[in-house]
């Protein structure tokens, strides 16, 4: 008789538009088994699990429940299947209490009678070890217990798959520890469990088997127990590949931004830089590294003046060496000293650009300040227009046109045309080339190296190791909102840059 | 002390058409759809809700009261049905933007509306109305006279016509809905989150668009209470204007709970006849009329500052839902 698993993908492809976020991908999971899935941001892990919750459809390929191929067509389809996902954002409504989550949707029989609801969560608390109050209202809990929720009212539904999106970013370590128990109290109860993860240590604490996900694919599914995390590591970002970036030495470095144990705290009270000190240099190529979310567009926004710093100083030293405290500054006298936050593109237009406009009136944006009177005087603002239309060879039908229409790359241009032009000495840019064909992305690395010849300090904070490596002069790695090592990015090597980026404790200072 | 009860009764019978107006926008606005339409669905209940009795007058040799309650309600409520799959089918199928549909389904109900109402003068000759017997049905008290004749107390609570009654058992049948049913909570999911709800296998375009098309039917059924008591069974468009926008501000001052506008609905009423029971001969009619007004931007301005978050509106409140959005 041929084994049958607990789930099982075959084939699986998800296109977006013209992007693949899942190509052929097959893996499969057995009862009483914790898989991780392991990869890096943008690897495809929780598009392919949104396809068994019923979030997404597949474009190809089946999935199979205990051998049988099955259709998830809804949030529903997947409960039916007994298959639960925890969301990384968890699906709550705020003004319910846990135990109205947890019955939320269900078509139980009689009358909604939330004694016996809460008896009956009371219970798989107690099996699995969980401390919950059915009655309290979601917006009184912290995040841990709104997780707690979340874990219930899947499990409340019968679910014998557990898909948990990474369960522990947002967690202390006390309450991951508490987590991993009730995680192996499933695996005990005959559960198969799959947990989105990068935490390299966590996959070894908790899972049997990891599955690594590499840019939609998946590479290999193999044992925890036989796998080294440098070996998990490698499969994770790849083979290096050399990129032919023409990079000049660094001359005459001078400090110009010292940045000394820079804390911040987010709205809710989570901890977003831990203690993150670091200087970068005129004329260099200062890359960041690090998954998303681990602190980079928190510290150039903290830089620009856009966040609140709860402690530290951000040292700025232009050229004539008069120091100068930029926390607590406002963003257009941080701006005007001469340091410049270039691209945030999670909403390219929405921070940098307005879509509507056309270049002149987004060149505008930055100059209306520089002219007195009640009228508007658009003639620097069109000569400036027309500068960056002419040097970056814009493919605009005119000055006047809508930058929402244009191409990703042209609107990357404008936005780094119009930062350029204002002559910042310390540029700081956020995946620049997000989203950007080959040609447009080296015409964005030129004009970084550019800025850099000519004595600025650039940040710049990428996804790809590979440019990250070929572009910089030195990468700072950060992990969970921590400076987790800078490397000299001459020598290093995308497995020293890999393993630092996933280290959660700080061995490596 | 007869003045202060004629104006409670005022209040009460002037509250009516917002009671249900409100109701029905309550249950529309709590599984997300802003339904900025509910003057254009108030206007079409008027016209259809006389058309209807109108028409049933005519073709029967002896209308029964009751028969035409029944049909007048029961028209108007299609008709609001009607004016909410139009507005449902722009925003949950197609994702159009709430606020221009509701204000386009507004311009179009009030054409409607108008359009009916003004045909039926013309045909007729002079203004349509209907045989006095069934207008009597539509105003007479309904509580036995025992009870309205207790002082005081049979004024204020049993004088009242049908419409009153049937407001307020809808209203609590509403708040159990809402509050104590599997169907209630997965409504209320559905304009909190529409994503969550979604991922707890809620079909969420199923339950907006009940929602929608039972809530304008009940917001036109108040259009056609205003035409069929206030204004006399006869079509007055300029009346009846203005109804519908208070009801939506009325949505937000009962903070979004169905027996809050009970109350609600009775306070505004009462602020509305105001001119007419306590004239103050130096104070322009225009100020009383404005007074409702401003009732709505003190509860907007107070509500704000307290951030209950029970008090707030639904959370997705005109937020079109997408769920492969990214």
């Amino acid at each position: 008789m041929e084994k049958t698993h607990a789930i099982e993908l075959r084939n699986i492809t998800k296109t977006f538009g013209k992007v693949v976020a899942n190509k052929n991908v097959n893996l499969y999971v057995d009862k009483g088994i914790v898989m991780s899935l392991l990869g890096e941001n943008g690897s495809g892990k929780t598009t392919l699990m949104n396809m068994l919750s019923g979030i997404y459809y597949p474009d190809e390929g089946e999935i199979l429940i205990d051998g049988v191929p099955v259709t998830i067509k809804s949030p529903k389809d997947a409960y039916n299947y007994h298959i639960g996902m925890i969301h990384q954002h968890f699906k709550l409504v705020d003004v319910f209490s846990a135990a109205e989550n947890i019955v939320l949707g269900l078509e139980e029989k009689g009358r909604l009678n939330y004694k016996n609801v809460s008896e009956k969560v009371k219970e798989i608390a107690e099996k699995y070890g969980f401390k919950i109050d059915p009655d309290k209202k979601i917006y009184d809990m912290s995040v841990s217990e709104k997780q707690t929720v979340e874990i219930l009212k899947v499990l409340y539904r019968g679910a014998d798959i557990l898909i948990l999106d990474e369960p522990t970013a947002v967690l202390t370590p006390q309450e991951t520890e508490k987590l991993f128990e009730v995680i192996r109290a499933m695996k005990a109860d005959g559960k198969a469990i799959i947990i989105i993860t990068h935490k390299l240590n966590e996959v070894k604490e908790i899972s049997d088997v990891v599955a690594i996900m590499r840019k939609g694919e998946h590479i290999k599914t193999v044992k925890t127990a036989e796998v080294t995390e440098k070996e998990m590591t490698e499969m994770m970002v790849g083979r290096q590949v050399e990129l032919n970036i023409s990079r000049t030495d660094v001359i005459d470095p001078k400090p110009r931004l010292t940045i000394a144990n820079l804390n911040m705290y987010d709205e809710n009270g989570f901890k977003r830089l831990d203690d993150v000190s670091f200087i970068a240099y005129s004329g260099e190529i200062l890359g960041i590294a690090g998954i998303a979310g681990s602190g980079q567009r928190e510290l150039l926004e903290a830089i620009a003046g856009l966040r609140k710093v709860d402690s530290g100083s951000i040292i700025y030293t232009p050229e004539n060496n008069k120091f100068e405290n930029l926390v607590g500054k406002s963003p257009i006298d941080i701006k005007n000293a001469g340091v410049s936050l270039a691209f945030v593109p999670e909403d390219r237009l929405g921070m940098g650009l307005v879509g509507s406009m056309g270049m002149t009136d987004n060149m505008l944006l930055r100059l209306w300040n520089k002219k007195k009177g009640v009228l508007v005087d658009k003639s620097d603002s069109k000569k400036l227009a027309e500068d960056v239309l002419n040097e970056l060879e814009v493919a605009t039908p005119s000055i006047d046109y809508p930058v929402r229409k244009l191409s990703g790359g042209n609107v990357q241009k404008v936005l780094v045309g119009r930062e350029i032009a204002s002559n910042p000495s310390v540029l700081m840019s956020a995946y620049a080339v997000r989203g950007l064909d080959i040609n447009t992305s080296y015409t964005i690395y030129d004009l970084m190296s550019k800025q850099k010849e000519k004595g600025t300090s650039v940040i710049f904070v990428g996804e790809d190791l590979d440019v990250l490596l070929a572009l910089s002069d030195r990468i700072m790695v950060m992990c969970d909102g921590k400076v987790s090592g800078i490397v000299d990015a001459r020598k290093a090597t995308k497995e020293e840059i890999g393993l630092l980026m996933t280290k959660s404790d700080r061995e490596a200072q | 002390m007869f003045s202060i009860i004629g104006l409670i009764k005022a209040a009460v019978l002037n509250g009516t058409p917002l009671l249900f107006g409100t109701a029905g926008e309550i249950l529309t606005e709590k599984s997300g759809n802003l339904n900025l339409g509910v003057e254009g669905l108030m206007f079409m209940g008027g016209a259809f809700g006389l058309a209807g009795a109108y028409v049933y007058s005519v073709i029967t040799p002896n209308p029964i009261g009751f028969v035409a309650i029944i049909i007048a309600i029961v028209s108007a409520f299609i008709s609001g049905v009607f004016g909410s799959l139009i507005y449902s089918f722009l925003t949950i199928t197609l994702k159009a933007n709430q606020n221009v549909t509701g204000l386009a389904l507004t311009i179009f109900g009030t054409g409607v509306g108008q359009f009916i109402g003004e045909i039926m003068r013309i045909r007729i000759g002079g203004n349509v109305t209907i045989p006095n017997v069934l207008k009597n049905a539509f105003v007479d008290p309904v509580m036995p006279g025992f009870l309205r004749n207790i002082p005081y107390l049979g004024d204020i609570l049993f004088s009242y016509n049908i419409f009153v009654y049937l407001g307020i058992v809808m209203v609590i049948l509403m708040h159990y809905f809402l509050y104590k049913t599997r169907k209630g909570l997965n409504l209320r999911a559905v304009g909190e989150s529409c994503s969550t709800a979604d991922a707890a296998g809620i079909n969420t375009d199923r339950y907006r668009y009940f929602a929608t098309c039972i809530g304008g039917g009940i917001s036109a059924v108040g259009g056609m209470i205003y035409i069929m008591t206030i204004s006399g069974c006869v079509w007055n468009y300029s009346a009846l204007s203005g109804e519908g926008w208070i009801a939506v501000a009325l949505v937000i001052f009962c903070f979004w709970k169905p027996l809050n506008s009970i109350w609600g609905s009775i306070l505004f009423g009462g602020l509305l006849i105001l001119y007419l029971k306590v004239p103050v001969p130096f104070i322009p009619t225009q100020i009383y009329k404005i007074v409702p007004y401003i009732a709505t931007i003190l509860v907007l301005i107070f509500v704000s500052m307290k951030q209950k978050k029970e008090n707030q509106p639904p959370h997705d409140l005109g937020v079109n839902y997408f769920r492969e959005d990214r």
